[in-house]
């Protein structure tokens, strides 16, 4: 399949659009970029993408640094292809606060279906964005979804307490645990274990698995009653073990979510979550940007190394003199 | 704000050791580049459709197998295909074990500069940064 690769220049979200729509993965990769790098031409583009959805069905996969989220990934990519789905992958990494470089290195565990049409990888950085995810998660998964995959699968940084923005984007959230981590279980059911939809025990050749999946149990019992009691599958990510398994958990969580209606719910959500996203983006920049004209950031941060006044109080007068 | 620049650090062929790959791909990030690292054994076709995907600007490729003079062109002509273009605008970098005599044919199959054990990444990152082929604007 040849593809000519998008140019540079006048037209590019044009291009971009009428590239994605056609199946072209050049087109597809470059407009990822583009929205990653909160380019201007990214909102012509994106103004056309959201016209465009198809309502792909998102999974996401989060669970602590380590567990074996990609190797998962790895493999729910081959049992949606023997089921005939086209697969898009969003794998994220987080960004050193130091240099602003990142080392994404999700892609080492993905060791089939590397060259198959039917497969899209793509790695991001979080880039400084809180939450497990990168800012324009939810517009990467509009792109691919444009584009036409019928599965979208989105892994998490290694996530503990707070990474917990993937719940707003994927219907179903796979929460990945493995034996042994006892302590861990406690210390995370705050977080992550809440959003869980599935649960995913990996590394189940491993002693404890057993005793951990009985923890696991123990803390959903805690939870609240809803129709769905979140599934438990036991599974060996690097041999395959237990994958078709956790593939039916997930379908049967998507029928229940529209045998209940909560999928219109959970669409709301997300909507929800990246109107948030640009408008505190859109707020922060307004106000940052006409307080530092008139002078009235920099009286801020003098009050507060004067001890003058207090972050608060300058946050509120801020908002009031530059967003009314 | 500047765009990021992103680099694929490959390991095409056999030979296991990636110490090499992975001190680049540090510098690369320390120089606040985003990396993706392949993994062992890669094939020019998943380098090249991994190149593709991951949008980077840089294909760095580190080989001590003692293929080069067969993989990387192979990785370039692949690179050319999936992307649809005659004139690549992907950097093409080489390092690890590669004889003196072998540069000017890797350079005439379309890798761009290939660099010698004793380089030192400092160096490395330098000449990325300052023959990139997409704008970084
Ligand atoms: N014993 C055992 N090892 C596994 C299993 N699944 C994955 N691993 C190994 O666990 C290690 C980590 O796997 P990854 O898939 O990279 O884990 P991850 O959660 O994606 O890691 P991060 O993205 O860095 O948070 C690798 O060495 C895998 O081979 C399993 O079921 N059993
Ligand atoms: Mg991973």
């Amino acid at each position: 399949m040849r593809e000519t690769s998008p140019t540079r220049g006048a037209g590019i979200s044009d291009q971009l659009l009428e590239g994605i729509l056609r199946g072209s993965r050049p087109h597809l990769a470059r407009a990822i970029s583009l929205v990653e790098d909160g380019a201007g031409e990214a909102v012509r583009l994106l103004s056309h993408v959201y016209k465009r959805r198809r309502m792909a069905s998102v999974v996401g996969v989060t669970g602590s640094p380590g567990v074996g989220k990609s190797t998962i990934v790895n493999g729910l990519v081959g049992e949606f292809r023997s089921l005939g789905r086209s697969v898009g992958v969003i794998a994220v990494d987080p960004t050193s606060p130091f240099s602003g470089g990142a080392i994404l290195g999700d892609r080492v565990r993905l060791r089939t279906h590397t060259t198959d049409d039917m497969v899209y990888w793509r790695s991001l950085a979080t880039r400084g964005h809180l939450g497990g995810l990168s800012r324009h998660t939810g517009d990467v998964i509009a792109l691919m979804d444009a584009y036409g995959f019928d599965e979208i699968v989105v892994e998490t940084v290694g996530a503990g307490q707070s990474e917990v923005d993937i719940m707003k984007y994927a219907e179903t959230v796979v929460v990945v645990l493995a034996p042994n981590l006892g302590d861990d279980v406690q210390a995370i059911k705050a977080g992550i274990l809440e959003i869980g939809d599935v649960f995913c025990l990996n590394k189940a050749d491993l002693p404890g698995a057993e005793r951990t999946r009985r923890d696991i149990e123990m803390m959903l019992n805690l939870r609240e009653e809803s129709g769905w009691r979140p599934p438990i599958v036991m599974t060996q990510a690097h041999t395959g073990e237990g994958l078709s398994e956790l593939v039916n958990a997930v379908n049967s969580h998507r029928e229940y979510l529209v045998s209940s209606g909560l999928l219109e719910q959970k669409a709301r959500q997300s909507h929800l979550a990246i109107l948030n996203e640009y408008l505190s983006l859109l707020t922060v920049e307004k106000v940052l940007e006409s307080a530092q004209v008139d002078g009235s950031l920099e009286r801020a941060l003098k009050d507060l190394s004067s001890g003058n006044s207090d972050p608060l109080t300058c946050a509120s007068e801020l908002v009031k003199r530059h967003l009314t | 704000m500047a765009r990021k620049i992103r680099v694929l650090v490959g390991k095409p062929g056999l030979d296991g050791h990636d110490r090499g790959a992975k001190v680049i791909a540090r510098a690369y990030r320390d120089a606040g580049m985003e990396v993706i690292y392949s993994g062992l054994h890669r094939t020019p076709e998943e380098l090249a459709r991994m190149a593709v995907d991951e949008d980077v600007d840089v294909v760095a490729l580190s080989i001590l197998s003692g293929a080069h003079s067969t993989l990387l062109p192979k990785v370039v002509q692949c690179l050319l295909r999936e992307k649809g273009q005659s004139s690549l605008d992907v950097l093409v970098l080489a390092g690890g074990i590669i004889p003196e005599e072998d540069i000017p044919a890797l350079k005439a199959a379309g890798v761009d500069e290939v660099f010698g054990p004793g380089t030192s990444t400092q160096e490395i990152v330098e000449y990325t940064k300052t023959h990139l082929k997409r704008e970084v604007a």
